[in-house]
């Protein structure tokens, strides 16, 4: 559940906790002298707090979800948990494969439709990617230039905008690490047949 | 002709060496002269007279680009079923388009091959494409250690994955052994290939270092609805058979500022595509920032593309 929000620097600044993204494509500094004007690099964004599922529909075979904050207003934060193994009402299926890190390292025991950062400051799910880039400073540099996550679109932006990836497009943040894949297209070429075996022509 | 160690020729018998080589000269020639002429056999079923009439790209016209397209449109429509449009998008100027894998991140799903498969019109038995990805033991950069046959979950323990394909080297063997000039580089990087007036000869496939390039061994096969109709002349439009052909960075797409396809079909973003002589780009921080290296950079082909790893 993600939605596209039109990125410009002041739309992710220092109040919601984060750095200004990188330039981008700037072609026109190069060929024309005139000021460039760009289209807006689009990143993806969770459009809030999730809403968790619940296993039984209502009454009319709906699904039924819940915000967070439906349990967690009545019931005080345990700093103790460390793991969903503990659980024995809600998340028990969850698995948290995220180094160390406890429940409460990202989500916030003030404010459970927030998260919050390592400096006890609470921030919104859409702008997920600043917590994340507290401990991934290499990966946020790269994403900033480009050199990480996934985009589309164009790579001049005085002809076009670009959509990119937000870190939990692609990774779980409950369990980050890219998940193995089957790759499901080979070409069927010479090189696919064992030597002196081919029929005819290869494909080169 | 004095020892007739060898079987495949045809034998003589006792006969004085200037008749036989009279023989051989007179089955030589007519075979030959045979073998010579049988393309234009092919040709009056196969080609028409404005195809076989047609010119270098280079010394085509504005408007005798917009007959060929028009032509080729046509015969993609009779030939495919399919409703194509051919443009001929040239380079940006100040543009030089250079592309980076960052090969910690790829881990050889390979659907950048099926993205270029699908984008550039290739032959759908063969499931052609430009792109090659080489399962490499970690420790070596030597592409002949590398196979494209794996098929298992990836990525596999102790490998690394590096998709190869035209590597639009700025010293281009490829451009210098065509002898018909079918093949050239432009002014942004991309190294192009009049299908039209590339004899077949495959010079180029083995000069290149890279195996970048194919042959049309026959003519592609492609579904009428899956034929993508934004085409290039000089990229994806739908190739003859008896051409070679090979990665063209898009340019039908890059070269109206969109990124390519295989760069968005990667789930890895592990592809990074731009101008390097834009300050700004991506790709001029990565060079800037990142230990890149070239594949067979001893080569002195100077590619313009670059791999890099995640230090």
């Amino acid at each position: 559940m993600t939605v596209r929000l039109a990125f410009a620097p002041s739309a992710f600044n220092a109040e919601s906790g984060s750095a200004t993204i990188g330039r981008g494509s700037n072609i026109a500094r190069v060929s024309d002298a005139s000021p460039a004007e760009f289209f807006p690099v689009v990143i993806n964004r969770p459009e809030g707090p999730p809403r968790l599922r619940l296993d039984a529909p209502d009454a009319l075979g709906r699904p039924v979800t819940v915000a967070c904050s439906t349990c967690h207003t009545i019931r005080e934060p345990n700093i103790e948990n460390r793991s969903t193994i503990d659980l024995d009402e809600f998340h028990q299926g969850l698995s948290v494969l995220h180094g160390e890190l406890a429940c409460l390292a990202c989500h916030n025991p003030g404010d459970y439709d927030t998260l919050r950062l390592a400096d006890g400051r609470a921030i919104e799910f859409s702008n997920v990617m600043t917590l994340c880039a507290q401990c991934h400073g290499p990966q946020w540099t790269d994403y900033q230039r480009g050199a990480h996550g996934g985009m589309s679109g164009h790579w001049d932006l005085t002809r076009g905008g670009r959509v990119r990836n937000n870190c939990i497009d692609c990774h779980d943040p409950h369990a980050p690490a890219f998940p193995m894949m089957q790759p499901t297209f080979k070409p069927r070429d010479r090189f696919l047949a064992p030597a002196h075996s081919r029929e005819g022509g290869g494909h080169g | 002709m004095g020892e007739r160690k060898s079987i495949s020729l045809p034998v003589l018998g006792q006969v004085s060496r200037r008749t036989a080589m009279k023989g051989v000269g007179a089955t030589l020639g007519a075979g030959a002269f045979a073998a010579a002429i049988s393309p234009l056999r092919r040709i009056d079923e196969k080609v028409t007279a404005e195809e076989f009439m047609q010119r270098h790209y280079k010394e085509l016209s504005d408007s005798d680009k917009r007959d060929v397209f028009t032509r080729l449109e046509a015969q993609a429509q009779d030939e495919y079923g399919a409703d194509v449009s051919i443009s001929d998008p040239r380079p940006i100027p100040g543009t030089l388009f250079v592309y980076a894998i960052n090969l910690s991140l790829c881990n050889g799903n390979g659907k950048c091959v099926e993205a270029c498969h699908r984008e550039n019109n290739h032959d759908r038995a063969t499931n052609q494409s430009y792109i090659r990805v080489l399962e490499m033991p970690i420790g070596t950069m030597d592409m002949e250690q590398g196979n494209t046959t794996y098929d298992h979950p990836v990525p596999a323990e102790g490998k690394f994955y590096m998709p190869v394909q035209c590597q639009q080297c700025q010293e281009p063997p490829c451009v210098d052994v065509c002898p018909v000039e079918a093949t050239w580089q432009e002014d942004d990087g991309i190294v192009v290939v009049d299908y039209n007036w590339c004899i077949g000869c495959r010079y180029c496939e083995a000069a290149c270092p890279y195996h970048a390039r194919r042959f049309n061994w026959k003519k592609p096969e492609i579904p009428a609805d899956e034929v993508n109709p934004d085409q290039g002349f000089l990229s994806n439009r739908i190739r003859p058979e008896g051409v070679v052909e090979k990665c063209h960075f898009c340019l039908h797409r890059t070269r109206n500022g969109r990124l390519p396809a295989c760069l968005e079909a990667c789930p890895t973003g592990a592809r990074v595509f731009g101008n390097i002589l834009d300050p700004d780009s991506d790709v001029r921080w990565i060079m800037e920032n990142k230990r890149v290296y070239v594949l067979k950079e001893e080569l002195g082909t100077a590619p313009s593309f670059f791999y890099f790893f995640d230090s």
